[in-house]
C-alpha cells in the first residue's frame, strides 16, 4: 500500500493507520506521519507547481523551509489554505489538495510557461503590458488568474482563538538538543521557564536519530529530559508552538496550535492560542536550515535536501528513493548517504571537495557507498521525476565550465549546500549577523536585547556543542535572573571529525547560467541564478533591489531555503564578499500565523464591546433601532405600528413640542470637578467667565483646542464654590477627561483640582415639553419646580418619586425641560415611573434622531456634525461665549490671520426654495449653479431635517461669510439633480426669542 | 511592545499607556504677547529628534498619571522615567 | 537606453537576456549640480524626473543614503486615490491621479497602475454624512466619486460582512472607480530609469550630513561621499524631514511615527478592489500575486525604527476579521513598518523655506505614495521657478503661522 515505507523503524505508530485524501485520491499513512511523509510513503512525486513557470515540483524539505508542497487542507469553514505538507500532522479524514496548476498539479496547462522561461525573466512584467494602455485591465486579469496558492474559506471561521499573557525568566525558543538542555538547566535552577517548539514533540533534530547521549539513546534522552521538565512547576512546555515574532523590550509572540492536528470531529475548545510573552532572558535554539545547491534543474521532483531525506528515513520510516545520489559540499550529507544505504538504497556520494569528508567518510565506505570526490552534479535528467544526474569532475574554480560529464541513473538526489543558522529571531530582535568564513554561514552577532543563541542556531553543528551551548546559555540566562544553576556534566556524545565545507553556491555547468537550464535559488518564485545576474546587469545591485526585482525570498518560506545561496550568487556577480552584500531584513512572522490567532478573542461581540445605558433593555423592548454613537448604542427612534424613521420622528418631535417627550441622555460625558483651584482651572479651559457663575447655576460652555477650533461643548453647572459638574459630548467624553487631566498634570500641577468621571455612575433622563413640569410634580418632587422656584439654567438636589436626584432645568430642545441625573442603579425605575406618570400626557420616548431635529430647530450645534476640526466659535456665532478679560486655551489662535477672515465658513440656516426638499446632509453649496468644473464651493449642509412643527425642511450649513448673507440665495448641488436654490437664514428656526424654555 | 515604567505603578505593558508627545513644551505665559510665528512654533513645531527623546506618557489604564520618559526613537530603548512637578509647564523636574 | 516592450523581451530572450542595459547608472557624484534632490524615494526621483522633463533642469543629482525606493516607497500598501475632502487637497491628488493614468507609458516602465476602485466604508450615520460631503465635493471638483449603498457593497465585494448586526455595520461607502493600486517598487525604478535617461545622476549610498549655507542661502550639501555644491536643494525625505530641517536650523510641524503593514500568504483572488475603513481601522487589497496587502494603524509614539508594536498588528487583524470574517484562517506572512512624517492637518508641506534655495517636501504622513507623481511634479516646479505652482501654494509652511490649515484630519470628525 505504501510503496516507499520501510518495514521497520521510525517514530510512527504502525498500529494506527490513518486514511486521508490527496487531490481526491484515498491514501493511507500512520499516526506520527506528516502529510509530507505520508505522501512520500505513497510514492507521490508531484505535489505542486511553481509560481511563474509552473514547473512540476516535489517535496524538497521536511519543515518550515519547504517551498513546494503548499496545500489546501480541509474543506468548507474549516479549510486552511497554504499549509506546508511538511508541517501538517496527519489525521484521520484529512483532505489535502494541491494549490497550483490547472487542471491539477500532475498535469498543468500552465506548464507551457516553462517553454518561454527566458521571456519570463526577472521583472519581465515591468517591461511590457504597457500598450495599448487600455489593455492593462485585460493583461492584469490574465496575471491575476494565476495568482495565489490556496483559497480563503468562504464561510465564517467557526473556531475560537485566545490570547494569553505570560511573564517568564527564560523563554527558550526551540526544543531540540540545545533548547532542551537550556530549559532543563534554567528550570532546575528555579527560573520560570517557557519552552516552545514548533513540532508536535520535543527533540528537534534528534528525533529518530541513532545518536547516543551519555548512556542513553537519543529518544530515551529526550523522553527523560521532557519528563524532568514536566515535573518542574516553574516550567511551561509548549509543543506545537512557534515563536514567530521577537519585538521590542523582550516581548515575544508565540502561536500555539491546539487542535489543528486532530480530526475535525474531535476538535473542541480553542483552536490556536497566542502567547504574548515578556521574557527577562531569551535563549534562541531554533536550529539551522540546510541549503540547496544551484545546479541545473535542481528543482525536479526527487531532488531533496539531504537532511530531509534523513529525517524521512529515520523519523518516518520512509525511503524517498531507491537509487540515490548525494551531492554535497560538506560532511553532514554523508550521514544521509549512510541512512539511505541502511534503508536499502543504492547510494553514490558526489562531493565537490577534492579531499572529501572527515571521519564520516570511513563509515560511509563501510556502508558500501561509493564516493566521487572533487565532483559536482551539473544537471538533472528527468522532468516529472529525477531519472538521473550528470556528474563532472571539478577543481574548485567557480568560473570553470564543465566540458564533459557522466550520467548516473538515480531516482533521488539528496543535496546539501551547507547549513544556515536560523538567525531570524535574533535579527528580528535587532541583533546583527556576522559571516563566518569557516562555517560558511551567517552566525548571530551582538544581540541588542536580552537574548543569546545556542546550538545550531548559533552555528554549532555537533551534538556535543549543541548540548554544551544549551546548558551554558540556560545557566547564564537563569543566573542573570538571579538563579544559580548547579554544575551539570556534559554527557558524552560521539564526536566526529569534520572537514570544512567548501564555498559552492552556483554549481558550474556546461554553459553560462543564461544558456544552461535554470539553476534555481528560490523554488517557489522561480528565481534562478540567471535572474540574479540579470538584475545586476540591469543595475539592481543592492540586495534589497535584487530581492524585490527577482522576488528572491518573497515566497511563503520567506527565503528560508534560498536566500543565503541567492545572496552568495549575488556576491559572486558583484565581485563582493557575502557579508559585503549583506542580508535582507528579517521580519516577523518566522512562519505564517493566522489572522484569527492574532485577533484572539477580540472579534464579533468582543470587538470593541458596546456600551449600553442602564435603560438600554427598555429601549430594545420598545423596538427602537440603535445608532452607534462613539462606543454607545443609543436608541435612534421608537417606531410604532410600522412607522418608518420619518413618521416616527415627526410624531416624537410634535409630542415633545406639544406635550411631553422623554429621552435617555445617559451617554453624555459627565465629569465631577472640584478642588481649591477649580474655578481658575475651568477659566483656563472654558471660553466663558466661569467665576461669575453663581452656585446652583448652569451654563453652556465650549472648549477649544489650542488651535482655536471647537473641541467639545456641553452644559456645566456650579454645584458649590469649589465644585462643578461638567458634561461633554457622548463621543468626546473620554478624550475630554484625558485632555483636561493632561493640562492639570503636565502644565498646571500647581492647581489643586480633582476630576472624576461620572458618566457610568449617573444616568440622565431628559423630560421635555410643556407638560414636563406637571409630570414631575405628579411623580412627586421634594422641591418647588415652579418658574421662580427653579428657574431655567439652574440645578438642584431633590427627591423625585422617592429617589435622590440631581435635577437640571436645562433644555436641548428649546422647550420647558428637566434633566434628571440619577444613580444608574435607579435609572430604569425612574424612567418607568415617569413613563407611567406621563401616560395621561401622551408621554413619548424619543431617540437621537428627534433630539437632532429638536435642537436643529433651535440652531443648537452638534460638535462633530455641524463642526469639524476647522470650525472656530466665531464661525458658529458664539462670540458671546468668548470672554475678553481672560486667557483660555485656544484664544491666541483665534487672532491668527486666517481665523479673522470675514469669508470663513460660518454657521447659518438654510431654507429650500421649494419648501419641500430635505437637503441631503453633506450637500455642497455653490454660488453659480452652472459653473465649469472645478466648481468653487461656498459651503456645505451639516444638518438637515423635515421639521414637523414648522411644516417645512430646515438645514444648518457652514457658508463662506454666511452670517452677513441672510436672505441671499445659493445653490445646493446634488448629484443627478438640478441645483436647488436655497435661502440663507438665521440658524434659529423655532422660537427665536427662546420664550418656551423659560416658562 | 514597549515596557514602560510608570513612576508610581512600576513596569507595565505599553497597552496600558497613552502617549502625549514631546515633553518640555511649556505653554507661553502670555500668549497675546507672542507673534503669530512664535505662537505657531509653540503650537505645531516639534523637535522630533532621531535619537534621545523626552516624552510624555499617561498611565491611562492604571493610575491615570502623566509622567515623562526618556526613550531613543531609533532603538526604542528607554533610559528612564521621571515624574513631572513644579508647575513649570510640560517639563520635568 | 533601450525601450521596453514585448518585442524587446523576446529579442533579449533570444540572446539569453545578456544584452539588457542597466536601468540607471551608478555615477560618482560631481562637485556641483544645478539642483540637488535629497532623498531617493518615489517623490525625490519623480521630482528629478520632472525637473529634467518639464523644466529642462537636467544637471540634477538625487542623493540617497541607502538604496532608492527603500523607505516608504517600498513599504506602503500602494493605494492610489484622489477623493480628498478639501479642494486644495483633492486638486493636488487629482493632478497626481492624472499623471498615474499615463505613467507607465510616460516612463516606459510598467508601474502596474490598476484602477480597481477604492471603497471608503461608512459605519455610522456621521460617517455617511462625511461621505456625502466628500463625494459631493469631489464631483464638483471633477473627481469621479459616488456613494454606494450597503446593498451595492454586498454585490460588489463578496464575503464582506454587511450584516446589520455587525458591531459597526456597513451603512454605505464612497467609491472612486479610478482609484486603485500600483506596484510600489516599480514606481521608484521607473522614475529612476526615466530620470537617468534625461541626465539625472542617481547617487545611492550617499548620506547628506550637513546643509551648507552662506548667509540665508543654500550653497550645497556635505555628504558621506564629499561636498556637493548647488544653488538649489530640495529635501524630500519623509520620516527624516525633521532631521534634515535641523541641519538647516529649521523646525517643522512634523512628528515621525511608525506605520505598520502586513501581507498574507498568496491566495487565489478573493478581493479585486481596495477597501478602507476608518471606524474599523484597516485597509485591504489583494496584489496581483495573491497576497492580501493590509494597512495597520499608526503607532502612537515617535519612532524612526521602521517597526512598531505588535498590539497594532493585533488590532488590524481584528479589524480585518470584523470586515471579512472569512479571512480569519488566512495567515499573515510578513509584517513590517515604515516611518511616516505626520503633519497636524494631515496634509503635506511642499514649500520654500526661510533659507533661500532650500525647499522641503514632507508631511505626507500615511498617504504619500498615491501622490508620488504629482508631488514630484509640483515640487519640481517649485524648485525650478523658485515659487510654488498654484496646486501646491496652499501647502506652504506659512499656513501653520496664519492658521490656514487644510484639515483633512478634521474631515474625519471625532466628537459627536
Amino acid at each position: 500500500m505504501q510503496p516507499q515505507r520501510l518495514p521497520a523503524g521510525g517514530r510512527i505508530d504502525r498500529s494506527k493507520p490513518i486514511s486521508f485524501r490527496f487531490d481526491g485520491r484515498k491514501l493511507e499513512g500512520y499516526a506520527g506521519d506528516t502529510l509530507a511523509s505520508a505522501l512520500l510513503a505513497n510514492g507521490v512525486s508531484i505535489v505542486g507547481r511553481s509560481f511563474k513557470l509552473r514547473r512540476p515540483r516535489g517535496i524538497v524539505g521536511s519543515g518550515a523551509e519547504e517551498p513546494n508542497a503548499i496545500m489546501q487542507i480541509g474543506k468548507g469553514a474549516h479549510a486552511q489554505p497554504n499549509l506546508r505538507a511538511t508541517q501538517v500532522e496527519l489525521y484521520n479524514g484529512l483532505v489535502a489538495r494541491t494549490t497550483k496548476g490547472w487542471p491539477g498539479a500532475r498535469f498543468d496547462i500552465g506548464a507551457i510557461n516553462d517553454l518561454f522561461g527566458k521571456v519570463f525573466s526577472a521583472g519581465f512584467y515591468y517591461k511590457t503590458f504597457m500598450r495599448p494602455k487600455s489593455w492593462w485591465r485585460l493583461y492584469e486579469r490574465i496575471i491575476r488568474a494565476s495568482a495565489g496558492f490556496g483559497r480563503a474559506p468562504t464561510e465564517k471561521d467557526p473556531d475560537r482563538y485566545e490570547h494569553r499573557n505570560a511573564h517568564c525568566d527564560v523563554l527558550v525558543a526551540g526544543g531540540g538538543p540545545a533548547g532542551l538542555a537550556a530549559a532543563l538547566v534554567a528550570g532546575q535552577a528555579g527560573a520560570r521557564v517557557i519552552l516552545a517548539d514548533a513540532q508536535n514533540e520535543f527533540g528537534g533534530s534528534l528525533l529518530g536519530t541513532k545518536h547516543s547521549i551519555g548512556d542513553a539513546r537519543a529518544d530515551e534522552w529526550i523522553a527523560r529530559t521532557v519528563e524532568q521538565l514536566a515535573a518542574l512547576d516553574n516550567v511551561t512546555l509548549l509543543p506545537r508552538s512557534t515563536v514567530f515574532g521577537y519585538y521590542d523590550h523582550n516581548f515575544l509572540a508565540i502561536a500555539e496550535r491546539c487542535t489543528d492536528h486532530l480530526p475535525e470531529e474531535e476538535r473542541t475548545g480553542v483552536r490556536q492560542r497566542l502567547w504574548r510573552v515578556r521574557a527577562k532572558q531569551v535563549v534562541l535554539a531554533q536550529g539551522a536550515f540546510e541549503r540547496p545547491l544551484a545546479f541545473c534543474n535542481n528543482d525536479r521532483p526527487g531532488v531533496m535536501l539531504a537532511s530531509a531525506v534523513s529525517r524521512y528515513i529515520r523519523r518516518y520510516a520512509v525511503r524517498p528513493g531507491k537509487r540515490a545520489v548525494v551531492f554535497t559540499n560538506n560532511d553532514s550529507a554523508y550521514e544521509t548517504a549512510i541512512d539511505l544505504a541502511e534503508a536499502g538504497a543504492a547510494v553514490v556520494i558526489v562531493d565537490s571537495r577534492m579531499g572529501g569528508a572527515g571521519s564520516v567518510a570511513e563509515r560511509a565506505a563501510n556502508a558500501g557507498i561509493s564516493m566521487l570526490t572533487g565532483h559536482i552534479v551539473t544537471d538533472v535528467v528527468g522532468r516529472r521525476r529525477v531519472r538521473g544526474v550528470r556528474v563532472a569532475g571539478w577543481s574548485g574554480n567557480p568560473s570553470y565550465l564543465v566540458e564533459s560529464s557522466i550520467r548516473i541513473e538515480c531516482d533521488l538526489l539528496a543535496m546539501s549546500g551547507g547549513w544556515s543558522p536560523a538567525v531570524h529571531l535574533h535579527s528580528q530582535a535587532g541583533g546583527s549577523n556576522e559571516w563566518d568564513t569557516d562555517r560558511l554561514c551567517f552566525v548571530p552577532g551582538a544581540a541588542t536585547q536580552a537574548n543569546v543563541s545556542a546550538g545550531a542556531c548559533n552555528g554549532m553543528w555537533s551534538l556535543r556543542d549543541c548540548l554544551r551551548e544549551g546548558m551554558e546559555s540556560g545557566r547564564a540566562a537563569a543566573s542573570r535572573c538571579g538563579f544559580d544553576a548547579a554544575d551539570v556534566d556534559l554527557p558524552t556524545t560521539r564526536q566526529g571529525h569534520d572537514n570544512p565545507p567548501q564555498p559552492l553556491w552556483r554549481v558550474p555547468a556546461d554553459a553560462e547560467p543564461e544558456r544552461c537550464p535554470k539553476q534555481f535559488l528560490d523554488f517557489q518564485n522561480d528565481t534562478s541564478v540567471a535572474d540574479i545576474r540579470l538584475a545586476v546587469r540591469e543595475g539592481y545591485r543592492n540586495v534589497e533591489h535584487v530581492k524585490r526585482y527577482t522576488a528572491l525570498g518573497f515566497g511563503t518560506d520567506q527565503g528560508k531555503l534560498g536566500n543565503i545561496i541567492g545572496m552568495a550568487v549575488l556576491a559572486e556577480c558583484l565581485g563582493k564578499s557575502i557579508p559585503e552584500v549583506g542580508t535582507t531584513t528579517f521580519r516577523p512572522a518566522f512562519t505564517p500565523v493566522s489572522f484569527g490567532v492574532g485577533a484572539g478573542e477580540n472579534v464579533g461581540d468582543l470587538y470593541d464591546p458596546v456600551r449600553k445605558t442602564a435603560i438600554h433593555e427598555w429601549h430594545v423592548a420598545a423596538g427602537a433601532p440603535m445608532e452607534n454613537v462613539g462606543q454607545w448604542h443609543r436608541p435612534w427612534y421608537f417606531p410604532r405600528d410600522g412607522e418608518d424613521l420619518h413618521a416616527a420622528v415627526a410624531r416624537e418631535c410634535l409630542a415633545a413640542r406639544q406635550s411631553l417627550g422623554i429621552m435617555d441622555a445617559s451617554t453624555l460625558g459627565k465629569i465631577d470637578a472640584r478642588g481649591r483651584d477649580v474655578v481658575e482651572f475651568l477659566e483656563r479651559v472654558y471660553t466663558h467667565n466661569v467665576g461669575k457663575m453663581k452656585v446652583g447655576r448652569c451654563a453652556y460652555g465650549i472648549m477649544l483646542g489650542e488651535d482655536g477650533m471647537v473641541l467639545d461643548d456641553g452644559v456645566m453647572a456650579r454645584l458649590g464654590e469649589e465644585h462643578f459638574y461638567l458634561t461633554t459630548t457622548t463621543g468626546g467624553a473620554a478624550n475630554v477627561l484625558a485632555w483636561l487631566e493632561s493640562w492639570l498634570q503636565t502644565e498646571w500641577p500647581e492647581l489643586e483640582v480633582f476630576l472624576t468621571s461620572l458618566t457610568d455612575h449617573f444616568s440622565t433622563i431628559a423630560v421635555v415639553g410643556p407638560n414636563s413640569r406637571k409630570v414631575l410634580e405628579k411623580v412627586g418632587c421634594s422641591i418647588d419646580l415652579g418658574k421662580d422656584g427653579f428657574p431655567f439654567m439652574t440645578v438642584k438636589e431633590a427627591e423625585l418619586g422617592g429617589y435622590p436626584v440631581q435635577l437640571f432645568r436645562v433644555s436641548f430642545s428649546g422647550e420647558l425641560a428637566f434633566e434628571i441625573n440619577i444613580d444608574s442603579g435607579y435609572a430604569l425605575a425612574m424612567w418607568e415611573t415617569v413613563m407611567a406618570a406621563g401616560e395621561e400626557y401622551g408621554i413619548t420616548p424619543y431617540g437621537t434622531e428627534s433630539m437632532h431635529v429638536l435642537r436643529a430647530e433651535k440652531g443648537f450645534v452638534i460638535v462633530g456634525q455641524d463642526t469639524d476640526g476647522s470650525v472656530t466659535p466665531v464661525d458658529l456665532g458664539m462670540n458671546w461665549l468668548l470672554s475678553k478679560d481672560k486667557d483660555y486655551l485656544g484664544k491666541r489662535s483665534l487672532a491668527r490671520p486666517d481665523c479673522v477672515r470675514s469669508d470663513r465658513k460660518q454657521l447659518v440656516g438654510l431654507l429650500s426654495s421649494d419648501n419641500s426638499t430635505v437637503l441631503p446632509e453633506g450637500t455642497q453649496l455653490v454660488e453659480v449653479p452652472d459653473a465649469p468644473v472645478p466648481v468653487p464651493m461656498c459651503g456645505h449642509v451639516t444638518s438637515s431635517y423635515m421639521s414637523a412643527c414648522l411644516g417645512h425642511p430646515i438645514a444648518l450649513a457652514l457658508v463662506a461669510g454666511g452670517r452677513v448673507r441672510k436672505g441671499e440665495t445659493v445653490y445646493a448641488a446634488m448629484p443627478g439633480r438640478e441645483p436647488l436654490p436655497v435661502t440663507i437664514a438665521a440658524p434659529v428656526f423655532y422660537d427665536p426669542k427662546g420664550e418656551r424654555q423659560h416658562v | 511592545m514597549l515596557l514602560i515604567e510608570c513612576p508610581w505603578c512600576g513596569e507595565r505593558a505599553e497597552t496600558e499607556f497613552s502617549y502625549g508627545g514631546e515633553a518640555g513644551i511649556a505653554r507661553p505665559a502670555d500668549p497675546d504677547a507672542l507673534g503669530d510665528a512664535e505662537w505657531a512654533d509653540y503650537l505645531f513645531n516639534r523637535s522630533n529628534p532621531r535619537g534621545a527623546h523626552r516624552e510624555l506618557w499617561n498611565h491611562a489604564q492604571g493610575c491615570r498619571r502623566w509622567f515623562g520618559v526618556e526613550r531613543d526613537t531609533v532603538t526604542y530603548r528607554i533610559s528612564g522615567s521621571f515624574r513631572l512637578s513644579g508647575g513649570v509647564g510640560k517639563r520635568e523636574d | 537606453m533601450k525601450k521596453y516592450s514585448a518585442f524587446s523581451l523576446v529579442r533579449n530572450a533570444i540572446s539569453h537576456n545578456r544584452r539588457w542595459r542597466e536601468a540607471w547608472r551608478s555615477p560618482e557624484p560631481r562637485p556641483e549640480y544645478d539642483a540637488i534632490i535629497v532623498g531617493g524615494g518615489g517623490h525625490g526621483l519623480a521630482t528629478a524626473y520632472y525637473l529634467a522633463k518639464e523644466h529642462g533642469v537636467r544637471n540634477v543629482a538625487v542623493l540617497e543614503k541607502g538604496w532608492i525606493g527603500g523607505g516608504n516607497t517600498g513599504r506602503n500598501t500602494t493605494i492610489v486615490r484622489s477623493n480628498y475632502l478639501w479642494t486644495e487637497a483633492s486638486l493636488l491628488y487629482e493632478h497626481s491621479m492624472k499623471l498615474w493614468e499615463g505613467l507607465s507609458q510616460d516612463l516606459n516602465y510598467n508601474v502596474m497602475f490598476s484602477q480597481r476602485g477604492v471603497y471608503n466604508l461608512g459605519h455610522t450615520l456621521q460617517d455617511m454624512r462625511d461621505i456625502e460631503r466628500r463625494v459631493n465635493a469631489n464631483r464638483l471638483n471633477g473627481i469621479d466619486a459616488e456613494v454606494v449603498s450597503a446593498e451595492q457593497i454586498r454585490k460588489d465585494i463578496p464575503f464582506i460582512n454587511t450584516s446589520p448586526d455587525a458591531r459597526y455595520p456597513i451603512l454605505g461607502a464612497s467609491l472612486q472607480r479610478r482609484a486603485g493600486v500600483a506596484r510600489h517598487d516599480a514606481v521608484a525604478w521607473g522614475f529612476a530609469r526615466a530620470a537617468d535617461k534625461l541626465g539625472v545622476d542617481i547617487i545611492e549610498q550617499c548620506e547628506v550630513t550637513a546643509i551648507n549655507r552662506d548667509g540665508g542661502t543654500v550653497t550645497g550639501v556635505e555628504t558621506t561621499r564629499g561636498t556637493i555644491r548647488s544653488p538649489k536643494v530640495g529635501v524630500v525625505v519623509a520620516g527624516n524631514a525633521s532631521v534634515l530641517a535641523a541641519m538647516a536650523g529649521l523646525r517643522l510641524p512634523i512628528e515621525s511615527h511608525p506605520l505598520q503593514a502586513l501581507v498574507s500568504e498568496p491566495l487565489k483572488p478573493v478581493i479585486d478592489t481596495v477597501i478602507m475603513s476608518n471606524a474599523v481601522h484597516g485597509y485591504i487589497s489583494q496584489s496581483d500575486k495573491g497576497e492580501l496587502v493590509i494597512g495597520a494603524g499608526i503607532d502612537a509614539y515617535n519612532g524612526y525604527g521602521q517597526r512598531g508594536s505588535f498590539p497594532t498588528i493585533e488590532h488590524t487583524m481584528q479589524a480585518i476579521i470584523e470586515l471579512f470574517p472569512v479571512l480569519s484562517r488566512v495567515r499573515m506572512l510578513r509584517q513590517w513598518g515604515g516611518i511616516v512624517d505626520v503633519c497636524p492637518d494631515a496634509c503635506p508641506i511642499i514649500s520654500k523655506t526661510p533659507v533661500g534655495g532650500l525647499y522641503f517636501n514632507c508631511g505626507w504622513g500615511t498617504g504619500g505614495f498615491k501622490a508620488t507623481p504629482g508631488s514630484g511634479w509640483v515640487f519640481a516646479h517649485t524648485i525650478a521657478q523658485d515659487r510654488p505652482h498654484e496646486l501646491n501654494a496652499p501647502f506652504d509652511l506659512e499656513r501653520f503661522t496664519t492658521g490656514a490649515l487644510i484639515d483633512e484630519h478634521g474631515a474625519a470628525a471625532v466628537a459627536h
